[in-house]
């Protein structure tokens, strides 16, 4: 059955409207289960002793004082660990070149950033492990270390990884058209220097895990904070020696992922390891330090870029050359050559335009490992290419919106294939873009603009357009050999009171999965979504799935959803059909009765239906089919990412006496395909926003020249609080992508990817008649003030 | 080394309305004795130094953050926490409005910013959105981007100042 899902007054019409989410009661009042909440019979607990330095071997270890701290069980290793579990080395076979050395739970010989674990003490409560720990000795002999980005390939630095013969993890050059004469002959080149501060993702709930293993049975139980249970559970399996089926990944309330959770930590693999040799339950939970100094870090870019374009401000050519250094290893499974080469990919992405020409080098460095955060590649994509745009536009003496406008592929040209190669099914600029200009009053914006300025007040309107990559088929990680699912499942059944259960491989952490696969499933079968119960994050019970990132949730977990509801309706109907003896495709669910289609008519309450089938089976024909249950998967095939768009706009004021940014408001309008649910939506896109802000602002990690992170508290490094965040105006255009009868793309992150270059064009538009500009973030008083030449040194 | 002082003390207080009497390892955070002794777990510990406000609750009457409050300090003390302000229905209309609103997404930081919110909100009247911003300024949402936040007390605010009859969140 087709879905009219343009008929608002459709039966059963839940998919595209706002409904309750339905895990919100119970975290509203305190009774949400985090894994730090839970506790088990003869649980431990586990506190690691990890490297103050940078670089350094490990000459010896000494635990004999730890060992009489009342309460401490046991210490282990690296060595210790290495016996029961394996190595891993974080490449994938299509990022052709990347290379990095086999990574241990904890170092063996060589710690190679400042946090990295090297020796764990477990014992019967935390604070007896935390005493423990800090009277555990290690003898270090300080190596040579490698900390700047940009000269980690010089050969007076030194190789961080002997065996490896450079620092150069890996580098991917991408080359379109006739680049270097098309910017000998451009009417106006312009070019600028663009860095992205290291920043991290500060979830509020750390990292936690607690491993429990039950050597009778042999059965590894994780209950584990990760967005991806099921690749969890072969990383486990597949290191600690274990079958597959005998790890059981448990993933309930996660606070707060964007990226930081899905990725294979070796402090929570060592936690596993410590669980099956003392077969314990033992839980780790990262002190905010321990979160600071090993959550995975990201956005340590810098880009030279530069733009060619003619007099009508058409682009002709755009040339990237992007540096990231990732710390000391590429991290495991997902590794860390997927940022740079998402800045690749999606550099110029809105435009139209032939000539382009993007490189990534990626090197390595004595410092926490960088991999995939929200909006990965996205915000470094997007303020190079938009903070470009910009400049060309400043020295046309073009209008911003307009400069786009000239550009941005037609909304009737797709499919289109881009520069990059990336192939876009479907987008909407110019619709995004009117509507932004409507929403924000543009006009009225810069009529405000020019009097505030006229009054000594510097504010700027700074504009960002995007694509945004989400539903990724194996392209991105399957076909380089890793074991991560690109596909998802669900199955549907009834019980036997006509109420419905959902189970699903994706996982919540707050986006909302539950609530969109109760209003998909409902509408799929034809319930109230409250008599739909959602069942996520249990790999011993759920479809096999790829779990929550690259916006995925809902339009692959979306879709399978609906494709099994949609089929239980079938089977619950067959049966009914025989019930009533009526013609089944005369028949429809709706409000949980069966109905007569074409009258409304009821005929039989779901829960009558269920009665007769799990009591009375014995009424029924014989060879009747009576499972009411089925099960779906879903996996996108024709385009390897469904790419999503839209438009942010940012109004804010500078203090050039203080160099302080005041945030006055911020809008954005996107296409993320068919809306399940309005307000989940617009506040997964408001999130995004606020975490992109972060980035341009605040957040940076800062290390001296030895290694030593500076800034590991929430005190020192700076998050967006309330008081500082403008509220945000959120649009929508909706393009279906029609790969899915749902139609959906992902929407978590867009706000992220586009909310740093437009507060960074913001900023230059105010400071342009000053002659200042900054390209490096985040954008601080001190580096406003240096680029007014308020502070020089 | 000789143990001049206790390592233990004894206290006893008030937690959701209900007598508790324990005795104290003297260096353990009020968070960790209610987390962990008192299996309270609605509050969360997440920068265990002040900043986040993950683990505000209530104390004799004012917010107070558990992980920079001593166990040892609870004596005589008057402790109200998620659970109970859940169980006595006192924020009902404040945690209905959340989920309204979508005010929370992961729901780590909801525990604090509620008992937050309500020491605002109890203050009466109905504080602009910048004084909501600001009473809010020291719990950290990773997740909202925090203008659900501010809607929903400001219509909390506005519901009890009798200045609006239902829970319709956005004007
Ligand atoms: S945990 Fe107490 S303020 Fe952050
Ligand atoms: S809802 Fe996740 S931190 Fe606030």
């Amino acid at each position: 059955m087709t879905i009219q899902f343009g008929n608002p007054d459709r039966p059963n019409s839940y998919i595209g409207k706002t409904v309750p989410r339905p895990n919100a009661g119970r975290l509203v009042e305190g009774r949400g289960k985090y894994v730090d909440d839970i506790t088990l019979p003869r649980m431990l607990h586990v506190a690691f002793v990890r490297s103050p330095f940078a670089h350094a071997k490990i000459l010896g270890i000494d635990a004999e004082e730890a060992k009489s701290v009342k309460g401490v069980l046991r210490i282990f290793t690296g060595a210790d660990l290495a016996e029961i579990c394996t190595p891993w080395v974080a490449v994938l076979e299509h990022l052709k070149g990347l290379k990095s050395p086999p990574e241990y739970p904890m170092a063996l010989d060589r710690a190679c950033w400042v946090g990295e674990p090297v020796v764990a003490v477990v014992a019967t409560s935390r604070s007896a492990a935390e005493d423990g720990a800090a009277l555990v000795e290690v003898d270090y002999d300080p190596l040579p270390i490698v900390t700047d980005m940009m000269s980690a390939l010089d050969a007076t630095t030194p190789v961080l990884h002997t065996e490896l013969g450079d620092n150069l993890a890996f580098q991917r050059l991408h080359e379109e058209g006739d680049v270097d004469s098309v910017f000998q002959t451009a009417h106006k080149v312009v070019s600028a220097h663009f860095k992205t501060g290291r920043h991290t993702g500060v979830t509020p709930e750390p990292r936690s895990i607690l491993v429990d293993w039950n050597p009778a049975e042999r059965q590894m139980t994780a209950y584990h904070a990760t967005q991806a249970p099921h690749m969890m559970q072969t990383a486990l399996a597949e290191h600690l020696d274990i079958p597959e089926s005998r790890v059981r990944v448990i993933c309930g309330d996660v606070g707060g992922s964007y990226g930081i959770k899905v990725h294979v930590y070796p402090d929570e693999v060592a936690t596993a390891a410590i669980a099956k040799i003392m077969a314990r339950p033992v839980k780790f939970i990262a002190d905010r330090l321990e979160s600071f100094t090993t959550d995975i870090h990201a956005r340590d870019h810098e880009i030279e870029a530069r733009i060619a374009v003619d007099a009508e401000g058409k682009i002709l050519a755009i040339d990237v050359d992007d540096w990231t250094a990732i710390g000391a290893y590429s991290v495991y499974p997902r590794t860390s050559a997927i940022e740079g080469n998402q800045v690749v990919n999606l550099c110029g992405g809105p435009y139209d335009f032939a000539n382009y020409r993007a490189k990534t080098t990626v090197v390595f460095q004595n410092k926490t490992p960088t991999c995939q955060y929200r909006a990965v590649g996205h915000p470094i994509a997007v303020t190079v290419t938009e903070g470009l745009v910009d400049m060309a536009a400043a020295a046309l003496g073009m209008d911003p919106v307009e400069i786009r406008r000239r550009n941005m592929y037609a909304d009737d040209v797709y499919p289109v294939t881009s520069p990059a190669k990336m192939r876009f099914e479907g987008l909407s600029h110019h619709q995004s873009m009117d509507k932004l200009v409507a929403l924000m009053d543009y006009d009225a914006l810069r009529a405000d603009q020019a009097e505030a300025r006229a009054r000594g007040v510097h504010r700027g309107i700074g504009i960002a357009s995007f694509i945004e990559l989400t539903n990724p088929s194996p392209f991105m990680y399957g076909i380089g050999g890793a074991r991560i699912s690109a596909q998802d499942g669900c199955t549907v059944r009834m019980d036997p009171d006509g109420s419905i259960v959902a189970l699903s491989g994706v996982t919540e952490q707050g986006q909302g999965t539950e609530a969109m696969l109760s209003q998909i499933v409902a509408e799929g079968v034809g319930v109230h979504p409250e008599n739909v119960r959602v069942i996520t994050g249990d790999t011993q019970v759920t479809p096999y799935g790829g779990g929550t990132w690259a916006s995925r949730g809902a339009g692959i977990g979306g879709e399978a959803a609906l494709r099994s509801a949609q089929a239980l309706r079938d089977s619950i109907l067959e049966v009914a059909a025989a019930m009533l003896q009526a013609d089944q495709a005369s028949l429809d669910i709706r409000d949980g009765q069966v109905v007569d289609t074409d009258t409304g008519a009821q005929r039989m309450p779901l829960e009558e239906l269920g009665r007769i089938v799990y009591f009375r089976g014995d009424t029924l024909p014989d060879g009747l089919p009576r499972e009411l249950v089925q099960t779906r998967h879903y996996i996108t095939s024709e385009y390897p990412f469904a790419f999503t768009n839209g438009v942010q706009a940012s109004y804010l004021e500078v203090d050039t006496e203080t160099g302080i940014v005041t945030l006055l408001k911020h809008w954005c309008v996107e296409d993320c395909g068919r809306i399940i649910n309005p307000q989940l939506v617009d506040e997964q896109i408001r999130g995004g926003i606020v975490q992109g802000l972060g980035g341009a602002l605040f957040e940076e990690i800062h290390y001296d020249s030895e290694g030593q992170l500076l800034n590991g508290s929430m005190a020192d490094y700076l998050v967006p609080m309330a008081g500082e965040m403008p509220d945000m105006i959120v649009g929508h255009v909706e393009t279906p992508t029609k790969e899915s009868a749902l139609g959906a793309k992902g929407a978590g992150e867009a706000g992220t990817a586009g909310a740093p270059a437009a507060v960074m064009n913001a900023i230059n538009d105010a400071l342009r008649p000053l002659g200042a500009q900054v390209t490096e973030m985040p954008f601080t008083p001190e580096r406003i003030l240096r680029a007014l030449g308020s502070i020089e040194d | 080394m000789t143990r001049i002082f206790a390592d233990q003390i004894d206290v006893e207080l008030t937690v959701n309305g209900e007598p508790v009497e324990a005795r104290v390892p003297v260096g353990q955070h009020v968070i960790d004795f209610l987390r962990q002794n008192l299996g309270l777990t609605g509050a969360h510990a997440s920068c265990e130094h002040g900043v986040c406000g993950a683990c505000t609750i209530r104390v004799d009457g004012s917010s107070v953050r558990g992980c920079l409050m001593l166990a040892a300090q609870l004596d005589g003390a008057d402790v109200w926490t998620i659970e109970g302000l859940s169980d006595s229905d006192s924020i009902r209309d404040l945690q209905e409005a959340f989920i309204a609103r979508n005010a929370l997404q992961c729901g780590f930081c909801t525990p604090g910013m509620l008992v937050a919110a309500e020491e605002l909100l109890a203050q009466g009247g109905v504080p602009e959105r910048t004084a909501i911003r600001e009473h809010l300024s020291g719990n950290y949402c990773r997740c909202t981007g925090y203008e659900a936040i501010v809607d929903a007390v400001e219509t909390v605010a506005r519901q009890r100042a009798g200045q609006v009859q239902s829970g319709k969140v956005r004007a």
